[in-house]
């Protein structure tokens, strides 16, 4: 019989639910974050509860099976956010759980196949977020940059801005997810910013410093410079730089 | 700041510096421990020109005024352009202000020849120290070594900069001598000798002393021109493969000449710039660093050049169809790296998953192996394997009819224009 678990969508639910699957000793499985409503015939349906001490317990077991870069990858395998993913991240738990080796390396399998394919695609957005973030500086010296990526990217981004940037202010806002990092020259914390009292464009413009329009208006003279019309490829660059990028990069505005 | 005069400026330095196609920002280690600014690690892409190249660093001329009258050039002596020079504090303001709204990685800083190497050589270094020593910055600094520098100057620069680079211009002497009079490949190879064996010095130092500063951390690279005289494949990759293996070098780059000047020594201006020839001497290249081949397995006297309709390993297999097929699932890294179709990754990949069980094609392809030109030079675990006993130049039309090459689309590209 298939069991349906439906859990919260965090990682702590993740793990929470693979303590509900060893409690239980559930065979089939099925994960999903939020309830669809639909009750299949011969279908069992439980909430599951997050809970720390649980995640804990099976973090620390995973922990024994896998290496500490195994688990990194799995986080980030998670903040790809797929709901139709959810069950090969149980399912690669269960595996390694299940197995008397690291099964690490074992692209054969098509749990461990996803994770790796989806590990990619998050750390190809971490990587996009760390090129194309453009701060813009604010009167108060803080620099500001919105960014919508693909994936819930941020909090894989601190250890990089945060060593770069070691002697400015700055927020990094992701303005799809409604939140956003601040570093105040000494720690990083999760923010959220209202933007409801930002009614004009110009009210925006009034807070950046006097030179910031000076800085991009050099920074898309040098853009343009660089570029050899005589070599022009466009497909190329669009791959480089999927348009949906463009809205916060200051060269292509 | 006078904004119309330092556009005016930036437009015609960074107009003047990007025929130089090195941008890599990686390879260096430099950390942010002092609460400074910026770091340098594994290089970013920041922008991409519409050409498609990346923008990673902020590159421009000191200055466009020259001595020196180099056909290929557009800062040749003799060539009517507008001149510029920055200053050294411009430089350094538009780098940290660049730097600090995240457009760069760091500076990449070359010159036109001014009264003399030294007096040149001297300017850039100052610049990268004061970016270093005054204003606490950790970017990635790229400096040019200019001919002729002197051994004092040259040791500066290390301490200051992640790479510093001589371009070589042409790839035969014959070729610099024909459209650089003024070179010559002496004086370029001085600089990159005294740095390679500093290099290896420091690097010996500090494994000593923990405390030594660190030296030309991302190495040396240099630049050749490919299509502004006639050397060959071989003749290019022979080249490149002697500055690897004397001078450890980083990086050669091929840079497909782009005709910007009228020249009877030069190809006529209309020429298209040899894009597809760029590309495959850079697979060969990759080969050569990541693959294991030797320069002699892609291109020698019977084969002087690289095929444009196919990439070099596929070349080269077809060329050696007794060294294939390969069993996936029981020949070592090196002869699968060799199969065409089969990047680094996907070898390593394979060659962890296999530890677990026989890989079949489904799993392959899921790895990440191109099929289409794999298959005709591997067996897996699977009945289906190619039986027929092909020949390469069979193999040749097969994967030509079914894929897309570079070449054919480019040269359908020129066609349409008349």
């Amino acid at each position: 019989m298939m069991t349906t678990l439906i859990y919260d969508g965090t990682f702590e639910g993740l793990l929470t639910a693979v303590f509900e699957v060893y409690d239980r000793r559930l065979g089939r499985v099925n994960l999903q974050k939020s309830d669809l409503g639909a009750n299949a015939l011969f279908e069992d349906k439980m909430q599951v509860i997050t809970d720390e001490a649980r995640a804990n317990r099976v973090l620390k077991g995973l922990k024994q099976k896998i290496s500490s870069m195994g688990v990194q990858r799995l986080y980030a395998a998670h903040l790809a956010e797929m709901d139709s993913d959810a069950n090969s991240l149980l399912g690669y738990i269960r595996y390694a759980f299940d197995s008397a080796v690291n099964i690490e390396e074992d692209y054969g399998n098509r749990f461990v196949m996803r994770v790796s394919e989806m590990v990619r695609m998050v750390r190809r957005e971490k990587h996009r977020m760390e090129a194309f973030v453009r701060f813009q500086k604010l009167k108060d010296d803080t620099f500001y940059a919105g960014i919508e990526p693909d994936f819930n990217v941020l909090p894989l981004l601190i250890r990089h801005f945060k060593s770069r940037y070691a002697d400015q202010k700055w927020i990094i806002y992701d303005l799809r997810r409604k939140y956003g990092l601040y570093y105040d020259l000494h720690h990083t914390q999760y923010i959220s910013l209202d933007f409801a009292n930002v009614a004009k464009p110009a009210d925006v413009i009034a807070a950046f410093t006097e030179d910031e329009g000076i800085y991009q208006h050099l920074w898309k003279n040098y853009f343009t410079s660089v570029n050899i019309p005589s070599r022009k490829n466009t497909k190329l660059h669009v791959r480089h730089i999927p348009k949906r990028y463009w809205k916060h990069l200051t060269e292509k505005i | 700041m006078n904004v119309d005069r330092i556009t005016e400026k930036l437009n015609i330095l960074a107009d003047a510096a990007k025929y130089d196609v090195s941008c890599a920002s990686s390879g260096s280690k430099r950390k942010n421990e002092n609460k400074g600014l910026g770091n340098a690690s594994n290089g970013i892409c920041h922008s991409y020109t519409e050409d498609g190249r990346c923008v990673s660093l902020l590159k421009i001329l000191l200055t466009n005024h020259c001595i020196f009258d180099c056909a290929y050039c557009v800062s040749r002596k003799s060539n009517d352009v507008q001149r510029a020079a920055f200053t050294v504090q411009e430089v350094v303001d538009l780098t940290i202000n660049f730097y600090r709204r995240n457009y760069i990685e760091g500076l990449f800083l070359s010159s036109g020849i001014f009264k003399d190497a030294d007096y040149t050589m001297e300017r850039l270094v100052r610049i990268a120290k004061k970016l270093r020593t005054e204003h606490n910055f950790n970017g990635y600094i790229h400096l040019k070594s200019i001919p002729g520098a002197s051994d004092e100057l040259m040791n500066e620069a290390g301490l200051y900069a992640d790479r510093l680079s001589v371009n070589l211009e042409m790839p035969t002497e014959a070729g610099l001598k024909l459209l650089a009079p003024d070179k010559n490949q002496a004086d370029m190879i001085k600089p990159m000798g005294y740095l390679k064996n500093a290099i290896i010095q420091r690097t010996e130092e500090k494994k000593i002393f923990k405390k030594a500063p660190i030296f030309a951390p991302a190495g040396q690279s240099t630049q050749v021109i490919i299509g502004a005289t006639p050397e060959n494949d071989s003749e290019v990759l022979q080249s490149a493969n002697y500055f690897y293996k004397n001078f450890n070098l980083k990086r050669v780059y091929y840079s497909g000449y782009v005709p910007v000047l009228a020249d009877s020594r030069l190809p006529a201006l209309n020429t298209s710039v040899p894009m597809v020839r760029e590309n495959r001497l850079y697979q060969a290249d990759w080969l050569m660093r990541f693959y294991g081949f030797k320069v002699n397995e892609i291109v020698n006297d019977s084969q002087p050049h690289l095929d444009l309709d196919i990439d070099p390993k596929l070349g080269w297999a077809i060329r050696n169809m007794q060294a294939f097929p390969v069993d996936i699932n029981k020949a070592d890294l090196q002869m699968i790296l060799r199969v065409p179709g089969i990047g680094l990754q996907s070898a390593q990949k394979i060659v962890s998953a296999r530890k677990f069980a026989k890989l079949n094609w489904d799993q392959l392809k899921k790895i990440g192996v191109a099929l289409n030109r794999a298959k005709y030079f591997i067996t897996c675990k699977s009945n289906e394997f190619e039986r027929r006993d092909l020949t390469g130049s069979n193999i040749k039309q097969f994967i030509l009819a079914t894929s897309q090459s570079k070449y054919l689309k480019n040269t359908q590209v020129q066609l349409n224009l008349f």
